[in-house]
């Protein structure tokens, strides 16, 4: 009776020590909902909601910094990009996984060693080999560099979970006379779908969050990613920092969306992008 | 078997193809771009020799852009780990609101760290709500982001109180992969919680720190979006790490020969620091 109780106890008190510390995690997201729902003239305190909820600033935010065009290219580019990092990664890590050569090893090396590589360091070159192409503030101009960044990643997560794919199921396909090229289509990849999980989610969000790529490769207004329209409504100095606000919330609201829904997956990916 | 499997080697053709293009001659261009003193957009330019690279060295913004970059990234790991271990330690135990707490905690990891920026800007300005607690509490309004030391420090706990999602994921995965039954041993051989705490779960946990602290290092060196959001590299060029730093001695001053040598700069101080720290890392792991 007695331990029961004090189990009771310390189960209310810790819960409400990790309430209290989620809530200073939630604190950012609160202030700009607060600013999201006020008038500009509004003075009020940033963190109580005004009297009467004011949704304008959302509208207003979707006409001037034409969200709309920013959400359509960053669902094009983070599609393309997700779809192609599935494809040459996964067809990638085959060889590496199956044929251990010392020529693979060498190539899992470099491929290993890309990652660290940080792409800000290449910003100049790059940047003039995509103006030399014509790709500055194009959709598949920023596309490639995308798919080459997170490649690595990608390639390493599926060299070792095809590591773990026992090699006699492809072997028992060849001898039957399977190609094994055949075998890695039939077999082998639709065994890769936890992993793709993974990658995907990595890959996806790796993409809609850029800034760095974006900011430069995407200067046109037409070409904007929504970090970049975010980012457009902050710059300006006398624009409407509540309008500014609905506008962060907007664009934060996808992948708060995917990630409450499928949070096991995110942690996982995470996890396993890590765990490396 | 073998020689089938060598006939795959063509699969990761379109991978290296990428590689070679987006990476390696990047690389090599930008080495020797480093040598000219182009301004990056007029078609005349021509070589220097070293004399971005003494630049370099005598450059007083950069040797602030270095330094902040150590303290982004060791100061973000370091306040990082403690913070995650916590976490982990505490949303580890069982009770009614761990899972809403590690999902709200977890939760900025996603968001993309410029937006996150400009939302602390509600935060951190003048008139933001920070200045009105300290308002409350009987205190001045502060200047958030207005000398060197404010600039770098609030910057620095922006970017550890939006990531440490990512160690306390690891601690958490880390400390479920311990068997029960070491702690059971423990306490029948009379260990209190503290010696369980430093005899099997701190050694247990080592990969976890490993990974943990070269993710967030790496990432800390890196630090860009935050800067961007938040300062823009000010006051002056107080707030600026080399990622930045980069960007504005490219795009601000035009000088791309000199931007890309900092870039050298901050390829070479990255690959350093991880090197080292796997060093460290490999030197200890046989003690265990």
């Amino acid at each position: 009776m007695k331990k029961s109780r004090s189990r009771l106890v310390a189960n209310v008190f810790l819960s409400l020590v990790a309430l209290a510390i989620a809530a200073i995690h939630v604190v950012p997201l609160w202030i700009t909902v607060t600013n999201s729902l006020k008038t500009r003239s509004d003075l009020s305190s940033n963190w109580t909601l005004p009297k009467r909820l004011v949704w304008d600033n959302f509208t207003k935010a979707l006409d001037v910094g034409n969200l709309p065009r920013a959400f359509y290219n960053t669902i094009i580019i983070t599609l393309v990009t997700t779809l192609f990092v599935v494809l040459i990664g996964a067809m990638a890590a085959y060889p590496l996984a199956r044929n251990k050569s010392q020529r693979n090893t060498l190539v899992k090396t470099f491929v290993l060693s890309i990652m660290m590589i940080p792409a800000l360091s290449l910003l100049v070159p790059l940047y003039v080999l995509l103006v030399r192409v014509r790709g500055i503030s194009t959709l598949w101009g920023i596309i490639p560099v995308h798919i080459t960044f997170n490649l690595p990643l990608a390639i390493f997560l599926y060299a070792n979970f095809i590591g773990t794919i026992p090699k006699d199921l492809d072997e028992a396909a060849i001898i039957d006379g399977c190609s094994v090229f055949r075998v890695f289509d039939r077999i082998v990849l639709p065994l890769l779908k936890p992993v793709t999980v993974s990658v995907i989610i990595l890959t996806a969000v790796a993409v809609w969050n850029d800034y760095q790529f974006s900011v430069y490769f995407l200067q046109k207004p037409i070409s904007r990613v929504v970090t970049l329209a975010i980012a457009s409504f902050f710059g300006i100095t006398g624009s409407d920092p509540n309008v500014a606000a609905a506008a962060a919330l907007m664009a934060i609201l996808p992948v708060t969306v995917l990630y409450l829904i499928l949070q096991k997956y995110f942690v996982k990916g995470m996890v396993d992008s890590a765990v490396k | 078997m073998e020689k089938t499997y060598r006939r795959t080697d063509v699969m990761y053709l379109p991978a290296l193809f990428l590689f070679a293009v987006f990476v390696i001659f990047p690389f090599f261009e930008g080495i020797r771009i480093s040598f000219t003193n182009w301004n990056g957009f007029s078609q005349k330019f021509s070589y220097v020799g070293f004399s971005n690279f003494k630049r370099l060295a005598l450059d007083e913004n950069v040797r602030i852009a270095f330094t902040n970059t150590l303290i982004y990234g060791f100061g973000s790991t370091f306040f990082q780990q403690i913070l995650g271990l916590s976490y982990a330690l505490l949303l580890n135990m069982k009770f009614a609101s761990r899972m809403v707490a590690r999902t709200i905690i977890y939760l900025p990891v996603l968001i993309s760290a410029v937006i996150m920026g400009y939302m602390w800007y509600y935060l951190v300005q003048y008139d933001g709500a920070l200045n009105e607690i300290v308002v409350a509490l009987g205190g001045s309004k502060q200047m958030w982001l207005g000398s060197r030391v404010s600039a770098v420090g609030t910057i620095t706990t922006i970017n550890v109180l939006q990531f440490v999602g990512v160690s306390m994921i690891i601690y958490l995965a880390g400390l479920q992969g311990i068997p029960g039954m070491y702690y059971e041993a423990a306490e029948i051989d009379g260990a209190g919680a503290w010696q369980r705490f430093v005899h099997i779960t701190v050694p247990m946990l080592y990969p976890a720190f490993v990974t943990s602290i070269t993710v967030n290092l790496i990432g800390g060196l890196k630090l860009f979006d935050a800067i961007m959001a938040l300062t823009g590299g000010g006051p002056g060029y107080a707030s600026h790490s080399l990622a930045t730093l980069i960007n504005s001695t490219y795009f601000g001053s035009q000088m791309a020969g000199y931007a890309a040598a900092i870039g050298l700069l901050l390829f070479v101080s990255i690959l350093v620091f991880t090197v080292l720290l796997q060093l460290v890392f490999k030197k200890r792991e046989v003690q265990y």
